[in-house]
């Protein structure tokens, strides 16, 4: 049943109905694998992927990629530390790392000012947290191996043997 | 002075047919939903095309040998070798081609005697009878029909075969019909061609293409490899259509002889198609077991949808063909094209292109976006129902 997974991080509008008929199920098996999954959190939610580079919206939002270097906290290790941190909502991803520094942030923030100063006045000031590094985002060219630029994809002729 | 007619006979009565008016028509329509395209959707995997570009950029762009680039012979061997224990040996036994299209090509002029009898399935991949005529050959064709589910089977075969036939075409899994044959069911078969000394030219470019057993050659089985002239290539398995890189293994006699005519013809495979080649065959298989899979969950889907909607078809063990009957429906193969065409902008390719055989059945390829093929038995559906067949 992993399948259904593969089609609908492809696609999450394919229906139950056209999932059933790709991998010969029933309907109704289909529709329960999926309640269990989402049930479960393996499918945490459904959402769109936008190209606001595309969209031209003054509104647009700047993001940043921000390096943490933490002391983890004994019996707690890094779990703790990182909780304080990505319940920010400005923070978007939250990942623990190998390597020269612990964690890695996505930060975004209305203007470049806005992601500063959370950076300077939340994260930087929390106890445990000895050092960011902050990277702006210039541009976006692929992102969940979606490549976002426009591509010509059908060079195809319409018919052939 | 009587003006000299000028193309040759051979050519003249050569079948473009009344196909190509219709090709003209889709291609000179605009939004047309295509289920007509004999190739993958997918473009090739990143890791050929990047490498390509890398060895253009080294410049290499030149002829290679003959008979093709030694790396990339010796990486066909080891693949044989390693998927299908098969052995042939890339000096002597292995040529690569422009496609498998000039293979086909080669092997039929490499064997054929003016006049001498070879079968070809009917319906088959357009080539076949038209090619085995320029070569010389007379074509008998092998009526295959539903009721065998476009197979050949021992009996019809016995039908056909005589001491003065003295090849066969084969192709599987097959353009247009997606079959494909078990290797108890090529087993079978192969008596046959033992029995009546027969050289098979076996197509089976779509071998990776095989969803429901694992796909046999013909010359893996008993007393069948010094009499098969193994077809096989990049364009479908490594969606690399364009580049028109394709190989043929066989006896060596047969082999050096289509080197013969190749050295003259075509001197050589380009050395950018045999390059990604090379490449296609040292990376992962990741891509090609990826395309593999959606391809699989896309016949499941059209399959399902087109028995559905009232255009029987049965279930192909490969390619990405659907080859769905019309019968019901009282129109013509072409009739049917056509008015789908107009009416709801949706091409597929009328089985008769395929041969006679062909009649009262329209291909539809598969090789297309989920969406697109939704969107296609949507507007086949609302066509059905408006011709009151649904």
């Amino acid at each position: 049943m992993k399948e259904i997974l593969e089609i609908l991080e492809k696609d999450a509008r394919t229906t139950p109905e056209e999932i059933a008929k790709m991998l010969k199920k029933s309907v109704a098996a289909v529709k329960s694998a999926i309640k269990k999954y989402e049930k479960e959190g393996v499918i945490v939610k459904y959402k769109t992927i936008i190209n606001t580079d595309v969209l031209k919206d003054d509104t647009q939002k700047v993001r940043a990629l921000i390096e943490v270097k933490v002391a983890p906290q004994r019996g707690r290790g890094f779990d703790h530390i990182a909780e304080r941190i990505y319940r920010f909502p400005e923070v978007k991803s939250c990942y623990l790392l190998s390597g020269s520094y612990d964690l890695l942030l996505v930060v975004e923030g209305r203007d470049i000012q806005k992601v500063s100063s959370f950076v300077s006045e939340r994260l930087a000031t929390i106890d445990n947290v000895n050092s960011t590094v902050t990277h702006f985002i210039l541009k976006k060219y692929k992102a969940d191996g979606d490549i976002l630029k426009r591509i010509e994809r059908n060079h195809r002729i319409a018919i052939s043997f | 002075m009587k003006k000299k007619k000028i193309i040759s006979n051979i050519v003249e009565k050569m079948k473009p047919s009344g196909i190509r008016e219709f090709f003209d028509l889709v291609i000179g329509m605009k939004d047309v939903i295509s289920l007509g395209v004999g190739e993958p959707d997918f473009v090739t995997p990143w890791n050929i095309c990047e490498s390509a570009i890398f060895s253009l950029e080294k410049g290499y762009t030149s002829y290679t040998s003959n008979k093709g680039l030694y790396d990339l012979r010796l990486a066909i061997s080891r693949y044989l070798k390693n998927k299908f224990s098969l052995s042939y040996n890339p000096d002597d036994n292995m040529l690569i081609t422009t496609g498998v299209s000039e293979a086909v090509d080669l092997a039929l002029r490499a064997i054929l005697n003016k006049g001498d009898k070879i079968l070809v399935p009917d319906p088959s991949y357009v080539s076949y009878d038209p090619i085995s005529e320029l070569a010389g050959g007379k074509v008998i064709l092998v009526k295959t029909t539903e009721a065998d589910d476009f197979k050949l089977t021992p009996k019809l075969l016995k039908k056909y075969v005589s001491k003065d036939v003295k090849a066969i075409v084969l192709n599987y899994p097959a353009n247009p019909t997606g079959v494909s044959y078990t290797r108890k069911e090529l087993l079978a078969l192969s008596k046959i061609f033992v029995d009546n000394d027969l050289i098979v030219i076996s197509d089976e470019i779509y071998d990776e293409l095989t969803y429901d057993f694992s796909h046999t050659p013909l010359a893996t089985l008993p007393g069948m490899k010094q009499r098969t002239i193994y077809l096989n290539g990049f364009s479908k398995a490594f969606a690399m259509t364009g580049w028109r890189v394709g190989y043929a293994c066989g006896p060596e006699e047969i082999i050096s002889a289509m080197t013969k005519i190749h050295q003259y013809t075509m001197l050589c495979a380009p050395i950018m198609g045999q390059l990604g080649a090379i490449e296609a065959l040292r990376g992962s298989m990741g891509s090609v077991l990826e395309m593999k899979r959606e391809y699989k969950r896309r016949r499941e889907f059209i399959v399902s949808k087109l028995n559905e909607i009232g255009l029987s078809c049965r279930m192909p063990e490969g390619t990405f063909y659907v080859f769905a009957s019309i019968k019901n429906t009282g129109m013509s193969s072409a009739e049917f094209a056509k008015e789908l065409l107009y009416k709801e902008k949706v091409a597929v390719v009328p089985g008769t292109a395929f041969g006679e055989q062909g009649a009262g059945y329209i291909r539809i390829a598969y090789a297309s976006s989920m969406d697109n093929l939704k969107e296609a038995m949507a507007r086949i559906e609302h066509f059905l129902k408006a011709n009151g067949r649904s």
